[in-house]
């Protein structure tokens, strides 16, 4: 018997060393860069302790970014939530050509996120533009990316372009577990279809909702491969994320450890944001 | 009437229009990879009257096209297997033992990580990787094996409970060994949920972006995405050109799409509600 235990501690190996050396191990060491002045590429530095982290709430770019980041992820999570469980309704009603619709719906899924932002780089600078001439609109018929205003809502468009497929795939897997006689039963009651939605069908895919609100919610604050195909952080800083962020002042800005620093809070934000979200929504569940 | 057998008109309306949102950029994307810049001055919508099918001949030597589709299949099937031959095999030993401390342990250490967004390793990870001379695709390999663990860990160890341990006890009886049973029986028994963590995998490893940017430097090691990126910065003014190029970076995956297109959306739906 003590053999086959030592063969499962065996199996455990490969993993955890993996995981030790490419995740944990980077994870102490940007906590630990956090609390120096490292600029990324010299040989020396110091301790400063807090300090970075001090400043960081001082800072204008960093505010700005997160403040970018949160309205950008609360739009998109509504936003991709009501249209998914829309489209999900949709495909799971009596229509034909069922499967055929789930493929085209899915598809945005699959691509490749910078190359859909490029494509639609192109869409919002010389397709909508001209919409927008000829419809006589004027907020259309310039390109909104070059909006500080308005950029970031093209940048919404295209994450909820693209977001919507794997929701939808959820919320019809939720769909498809609620049994038909529940229905039946409710059109006996004379429910209407308003109230057996409210009644019926959304109770029952309450832990599809969860699921769904957390991955967007957390997929959204991670933003980075839409803002660099459409705006890269601009027009001036208006639609720049935390991840663009960190990105572009670690590598590029010299700020290595300022910017460590900016990603333990990140990372603080995004944890506490997933536990509160998961507690609530659980709750909700129970109580229905 | 849910019971009747009729079909719902105007909810078949709806849906069919709403796919126009789906794939006019997709129309749009052919279209323009296909016309020249005169044809486009003259109407950006219309199909195109005659194809020009060097725009694609073009982009594959401008952007070296095939030494970055070989680097991104090579990456993208390397960690596919990878993943399923490590992650598996650290599910089932944690899936077995969940009564164990340390394994039980072990299973909210890998879960954990599925909270931890990757900009908060993304500075580090390049200073360790550029140290153990893994700034190539063997690093993104691996990398991308390891980013994968949390989730996949997650999916794993929920089917294997689903698993009667009978099944082993018997193999046991016959004298198989634990590392017998996992690959003999274990192992084939879960082909089901291998397939969609393998088809979730393929996805996430073909279309990444964020980390062949920080990980790889030589340009002959660049992926897709990369290159078209890259791309773009240089050539930015011709946009049958850039299309042609971004098409042919999004076809292997459609086409692996339209291929098992039943197979991609079940996986997906199962992977995730487990």
């Amino acid at each position: 018997m003590n053999k086959r235990l030592t063969a499962f501690y065996w199996m455990t190996v490969p993993a955890v060393l993996l995981f030790f050396i490419f995740l944990t191990l980077p994870a102490l060491q940007g906590f630990y860069y956090s609390l120096t002045n490292w600029n990324g590429f010299g040989h020396q530095y110091h301790f400063v302790g807090f300090k970075n982290y001090i400043n960081l709430f001082q800072d204008d770019n960093v505010g700005n970014a997160y403040w970018f980041t949160f309205k950008f992820a609360i739009v998109v999570t509504i936003a991709i939530n009501v249209l998914s469980l829309l489209i999900a309704l949709g495909l799971n009603a009596k229509i034909r050509f069922r499967n055929f619709f789930r493929g085209i719906y899915f598809l945005p899924n699959i691509l490749s996120v910078l190359i859909v932002g490029y494509i639609f780089n192109y869409l919002f600078s010389n397709v909508f533009t001209i919409w927008g001439r000829n419809l006589g609109i004027t907020s259309l018929s310039t390109n909104i990316l070059g909006s500080e205003q308005l950029a970031w809502v093209g940048v919404v468009i295209v994450a909820v372009w693209q977001g919507i497929a794997f929701n939808t795939i959820l919320y019809l897997a939720g769909l498809q577990t609620i049994p038909t006689s529940l229905y039946e039963a409710s059109n006996l009651d004379g429910a209407g279809k308003w109230r057996e939605f409210w009644s019926i069908t959304f109770p029952l895919i309450a832990p599809f909702f969860t699921i769904n609100m957390v991955l967007a919610m957390k997929n959204s604050l991670m933003v980075f491969d839409q803002i660099v195909a459409l705006t890269n952080g601009g027009p001036g800083r208006a639609t720049q994320s935390i991840s663009h962020l960190i990105y572009t002042g670690g590598f590029r800005g010299g700020e290595f450890a300022y910017q460590s620093a900016n990603s333990v809070i990140y990372f603080i934000v995004i944890a506490m944001i997933s536990i509160l979200q998961l507690r609530f929504l659980q709750r909700r569940e129970m109580d229905n | 009437m849910r019971t009747s057998r009729h079909t719902n008109w105007p909810v078949l309306l709806l849906v069919a229009l709403g796919t126009i949102f789906i794939l006019f950029p997709l129309y749009m994307t052919v279209t323009i990879a296909l016309k020249n810049p005169e044809q486009m001055a003259y109407s950006a919508f219309a199909f195109p009257t005659e194809l020009h099918w060097e725009n694609f001949s073009r982009a594959v030597d401008m952007t070296n096209f095939f030494s970055a589709f070989q680097n991104s299949v090579m990456v993208t099937t390397s960690t596919v297997v990878l993943t399923l031959l490590t992650n598996s095999m650290v599910a089932y030993a944690i899936a077995r033992n969940m009564q164990r401390r340390f394994f039980k342990g072990l299973y909210f250490y890998f879960v954990s990580a599925m909270f931890i967004p990757f900009p908060i390793i993304m500075l580090p990870i390049v200073k360790l990787a550029s140290g153990l001379h893994m700034t190539n695709l063997f690093g993104l390999i691996m990398l991308h094996t390891v980013y994968g663990l949390a989730f996949n860990v997650f999916v794993y160890v929920g089917y294997i409970r689903s698993i009667p341990v009978a099944l082993e006890e018997a193999a046991t009886v016959d004298g198989a060994t634990t590392w017998g049973t996992f690959w003999r029986i274990i192992f084939p028994l879960m082909a089901p949920i291998s397939a969609t963590v393998g088809i979730l995998t393929c996805l996430s490893t073909y279309n990444d972006f964020l980390l062949p940017l920080i990980i790889i430097s030589d340009p002959e090691q660049y992926t897709l995405p990369l290159v078209q990126y890259v791309f773009q910065g240089q050539f930015n003014t011709d946009f049958n050109l850039a299309f042609a190029s971004y098409l042919m970076a999004l076809l292997p995956m459609i086409i692996v799409y339209l291929m098992a297109q039943k197979w991609i959306i079940n996986g997906v739906t199962q992977g995730s509600v487990k």
